[in-house]
């Protein structure tokens, strides 16, 4: 167990590649209790949720979710959050464990009237149950990616969303912080294995998704992060002119993936020849690689371009690589 | 992967940062021990010495990491690589299989034999795992 944000949390159960791969192959489950839960609510929490994250709020019907930044002045991300609508005038935010906080203080200070924030995380458990096995093992249908409904497992009332961080598909499971361990229970009684943070994270990296704090944060623009994706420019919110500004003439650096040509393991930190840094790296389970996201020159982020990286001393190259790193093969 | 179980051969020599040493006339094959590997998780990369490099007692003659973590390699003895366990470049997880056997990560030829009386046995290293 080690500490993060105030929480103890298993890295591993049995080992990080054996997690890994029954994530990829069967079906895994994850406790992540630790993010936050923030809830919005009033008639104005539409207006107050699209004045400051990034994504366009009115996409969203009672019954979607939707991947979001909740964006500084300068367009950095002070954290990515999915937010759910749970009816016309309610709102779920589920943000980072190490961001809530910052994400509830923000929210808090920019609150109209008419909207209510109110930081539910202690209420709530997460569950997320991941894997192509995860459904049938659940005795869940499948579903739309980026929706909700509620339902129950085994007794137990559920919000299945249709959300992850592994690229398999799979439901996050929120349930009352009070029927947690009976789920979790009833989880791993359906042959479902526990996984650990080592695990979430090569799983998370084999398909590009980013982490905030490494990959992604206050300091970097949203469009550099290689999120505009998630930026809808065409609304108001906070830092928009930048990044539009930014997308206008296009980012100096990009986030790149890459793998490794060389044997090496890339590691957070590790610079990239011609100025560029390595914000995440490990070796791929699956590819049996060393792979990694790093921030690069726009002029060096294409695809097939050669890299060398600075490891620990020793120059090891690495190329550009397309988005995912991992594909499941069919 | 199929792990060893804990266990500490009373044929070896060890260094307190987990690495042994087998000597046999001027030379040594070294590695590390089970504790080591333990703490490490499965290895996935072996930084090996070139052969004919020079290695010195507690300096580090290579890394081995785990998808988590990097650990450098303590040399328990000083001497030239004579050879490096190609095995465990190619399938490191060799070392968490069978860390006294077929995980040893280099041999080399001593250069100061006399070093070995500094080394702990069995029971010197066992201590050493009870005070970490």
């Amino acid at each position: 167990m080690v500490p993060f944000a105030g929480w103890e949390m298993p890295v591993q159960y049995e080992g990080v590649i054996q997690e890994h791969k029954v994530v990829r192959t069967d079906a895994g489950v994850f406790d992540v209790s630790h993010m936050g839960e923030i809830e919005v609510e009033g008639p104005t929490a539409r207006d107050l949720l699209q004045s400051l994250l990034s994504n366009d709020v009115d996409k969203l019907e009672p019954g979607d979710a939707q991947y979001t930044l909740l964006t500084n002045e300068q367009g950095g991300i002070i954290d990515d959050l999915i937010l759910y609508r749970l009816d016309e005038h309610r709102f779920l935010i589920v943000a980072n464990a190490s961001n809530s906080d910052a994400v509830l203080r923000w929210l808090k200070e920019h609150e109209l009237r008419g909207s209510d924030v109110r930081d539910v995380s202690d209420d709530y458990a997460l569950l997320a149950v991941q894997g192509p096995n995860a459904l049938r093992k659940l005795g869940l249908e499948h579903g739309k990616a980026f929706t909700w409904t509620m339902g129950e497992v085994d007794g137990v009332e559920v919000m299945i969303n249709r959300t992850g961080y592994t690229g398999e598909e799979g439901v996050e499971l929120a349930c009352m912080a009070d029927d947690a361990d009976r789920l979790w229970d009833a989880i791993l009684a359906r042959g479902i294995t526990p996984c650990g943070l080592g695990a979430r994270d090569t799983l998370r990296l084999e398909v590009c998704y980013p982490l905030h704090g490494n990959d992604i944060g206050p300091q970097r623009d949203a469009i550099s992060s290689g999120l505009s994706w998630a930026c809808a420019l065409d609304t108001e919110f906070t830092g928009v002119e930048t990044l539009r500004a930014v997308k206008e003439r296009g980012p100096e650096q990009k986030l790149v993936p890459f793998r490794m040509t060389e044997k090496a393991i890339p590691r957070q930190g590790m610079p990239i020849e011609g100025g560029g840094e390595v914000t995440s790296g490990t070796q791929s389970p699956m590819l049996d690689v060393g792979i990694g996201m790093g921030y690069v020159p726009a002029a060096s982020a294409k695809v097939g371009t050669e890299l060398v990286i600075d490891v620990r001393g020793k120059p090891r190259r690495a190329e550009v690589a397309k988005k995912p790193l991992y594909k499941k093969e069919h | 992967m199929a792990a060893a179980s804990e266990s500490y051969p009373d044929d070896l020599l060890y260094h307190p940062e987990h690495d042994w040493a087998r000597i046999d006339g001027d030379e040594a094959v070294m590695g590390v021990t089970w504790f080591a590997q333990d703490a490490l998780g499965e290895l996935v990369h072996y930084e090996a010495p070139d052969v004919g490099a020079t290695v010195s007692k507690d300096s580090s003659y290579g890394e081995v990491e785990s998808v988590k973590a990097v650990s450098d390699l303590i040399s328990p003895l000083s001497g030239e690589v004579l050879e490096v366990n190609a095995k465990v470049v190619d399938a490191p997880e060799t070392v968490n299989e069978d860390p006294y056997g077929d995980g040893w990560l280099i041999r080399i030829r001593l250069t100061s034999p006399e070093e070995r009386e500094q080394l702990l046995d069995v029971a010197g290293y066992k201590q050493v795992l009870e005070s970490a």
